[in-house]
């Protein structure tokens, strides 16, 4: 029973969705389960939530080895959580929108998400110089040619390409720089990005008609 | 670009770098808080000095210009902000490059979001960008924000058919029958144009999957430049044209402001960020020639 029932529902879930595709007076039963999984969704906020609580309260209760970030992280749950539910301080009322100007929690937003993220976000360009001067190393001949890639689009994505090649006349333009850039990206990328694509489209395929046939079982927690 | 402040940054920074570069003729390794050093300095000087470069419209961009600036008054527009304040950074001045242009078209605009971070920044975008600089637009009429709906591709799914079935209300709770705007349109294949702008999932390859192909609907994603590459096979039958990343939204924003002169005085935050961005390049690149120049002095040693 506690194998038949999750894939029954996998099985009947997908060919409905399938059929809604191929059948049109079937579309509106897949615009139904998509609603479906809108509230299923909701139930997975809260588990979501609870699940946060749970384990951070864990490491609190049992002064687990930086148990400090997760006090920092049970109030900024709780207190995040009580402004946006009663929409604390929003201009419009209870029934405006969450996000209003001037709101308790697009305030919160604004001052610690955005610019905490943004942080968290622009260390990369630091790690990326590091990793560039380590990795981008002409070692053979496939290490050459991605080096040279990298290269070009570097340059073809700020306005130094254009300084530096800008002088090329205009029926070799393709040799300037952006244009070289472009051209990596519009066709030895695409060719290889597409191509990736249509593999991926067919190995869906196949893993979902496994799923909906039961003929995969792995998402149950086993594969018998 | 002035002073003489810019100057003797430029040169210590590319001074230092030539230093380096001698220094790896010896086939040393550069100790990696040396590098973070230098793109702090770079960008530092860039931001500080204000360092902007003149950007040229690539045709990828001019083609995405071209299409909302062919459309008729009163197209339906629709931007959905599908990305969260570490992204915010790269592709926001995108979002509010396709406001400005589309309100100036006077195209009637539906402002929507898969990602619950989105609808914050899309208040952003309508406080800082619709009030201020058209105050003449009236909500309902000529803009609306529909805001979050979770369910990502599931949302897709069904705004392609029927809008209302997903969105009942917008974002401050207004029953969608009663919003002029949606006097017309059922689904998103109602749209004259749609911008997902992101960079994660749910994002721009879900909106070209379940909405732009099946719904025949031009689409132009602005997207984070790391995720740019994905979209280009899409290129040019599914999408009209894309902007990656801060170099794509600095293209938009130099066109707009020179079919525009309204806009010369407006921050264009993706223009101010290519001169970091350009002089962090810089720095990397010639990392990366120090790296090179390292590794083949090392080997040359290790042959002897």
């Amino acid at each position: 029973m506690k194998r038949t029932v999750p894939l029954l529902i996998t099985g009947i879930v997908g060919t409905v969705l399938i059929v809604s595709v191929l059948i049109p007076p079937a579309q509106s039963l897949g615009e139904d389960f998509s609603l479906f999984f809108d509230i299923i969704a909701v139930f997975a906020f809260f588990l979501g939530g609870g699940n946060l609580f749970r384990i951070h309260l864990k490491k609190v209760f049992h002064r687990k080895e930086d148990y400090g970030f997760s006090i920092v992280t049970l109030v900024g749950f709780l207190v995040t959580l009580t402004i946006g539910l009663f929409k604390i301080g929003n201009p419009e009322g209870i029934s405006g929108s969450i996000t209003a100007a001037g709101s308790g929690l697009q305030t919160i937003f604004v001052s610690i998400i955005t610019p905490l993220s943004s942080t968290m976000y622009a260390l990369l360009a630091f790690y990326v110089a590091s990793a560039s001067y380590r990795a981008f190393r002409a070692k053979n001949r496939e290490a050459t040619i991605l080096l040279v890639s990298a290269f070009v689009i570097l340059l073809g994505r700020t306005p130094l390409g254009m300084m530096l090649t800008g002088w090329i006349p205009e029926q070799f333009s393709i040799f300037q720089i952006p244009n070289l850039a472009v051209w990596i990206m519009n066709s030895a990328n695409l060719a290889g990005q597409r191509s990736i694509l249509i593999g991926v489209g067919l190995g869906v395929v196949a893993m979902s008609l496994r799923l909906i046939l039961g003929m995969d079982r792995t998402y149950l927690g086993s594969d018998k | 670009m002035s002073g003489i402040g810019v100057y003797i940054s430029l040169f210590l920074i590319f001074g230092g770098l030539v230093t380096i570069l001698v220094y790896s003729i010896k086939g040393r390794d550069v100790d990696r808080r040396i590098i973070f050093a230098f793109v702090f300095f770079a960008t530092a000087t860039a931001i500080y000095y204000n360092i902007e470069f003149k950007e040229t419209p690539t045709t990828i961009v001019k083609n995405v210009f071209d299409r909302l600036e062919s459309l008729p008054e009163g197209s339906k527009v629709l931007i959905s902000f599908d990305f969260d304040p570490a992204m915010k950074p790269e592709v926001f001045p995108m979002a509010n490059a396709f406001v400005r242009h589309s309100l100036v078209k006077k195209h009637k605009l539906y402002l929507m979001s898969l990602w619950p971070q989105g609808q914050a920044l899309m208040t952003e975008t309508i406080e800082d960008v619709i009030k201020v600089e058209f105050p003449e637009v009236v909500y309902g009429e000529d803009y609306v924000m529909l805001g979050y709906k979770a369910g990502n591709e599931g949302v897709l799914n069904v705004i392609i058919t029927n809008f209302r079935k997903m969105y009942p209300s917008d974002a401050h709770n207004t029953n969608i029958d009663s919003i002029p705007l949606f006097d017309d349109v059922k689904s998103a294949a109602d749209m004259d144009i749609i911008f997902p702008i992101g960079g994660g999932k749910p994002g721009p390859k879900e909106w070209i999957l379940f909405v732009g192909d099946p719904g025949q609907v031009p689409m132009a994603p602005g997207l984070a430049a790391v995720v740019a590459p994905l979209i280009y096979p899409y290129y040019p039958r599914q999408v009209i044209g894309l902007l990656g990343g801060v170099k794509g939204a600095a293209e938009y924003e130099s066109v707009l402001r020179s079919k525009y002169p309204r806009f010369q005085d407006v921050p264009a935050p993706a223009l101010s960020m290519m001169g970091p961005q350009t002089l962090a390049h810089i720095v990397i690149l010639s990392f990366i020639v120090i790296g090179n120049i390292t590794f083949f002095m090392k080997r040359k040693k290790a042959n002897a």
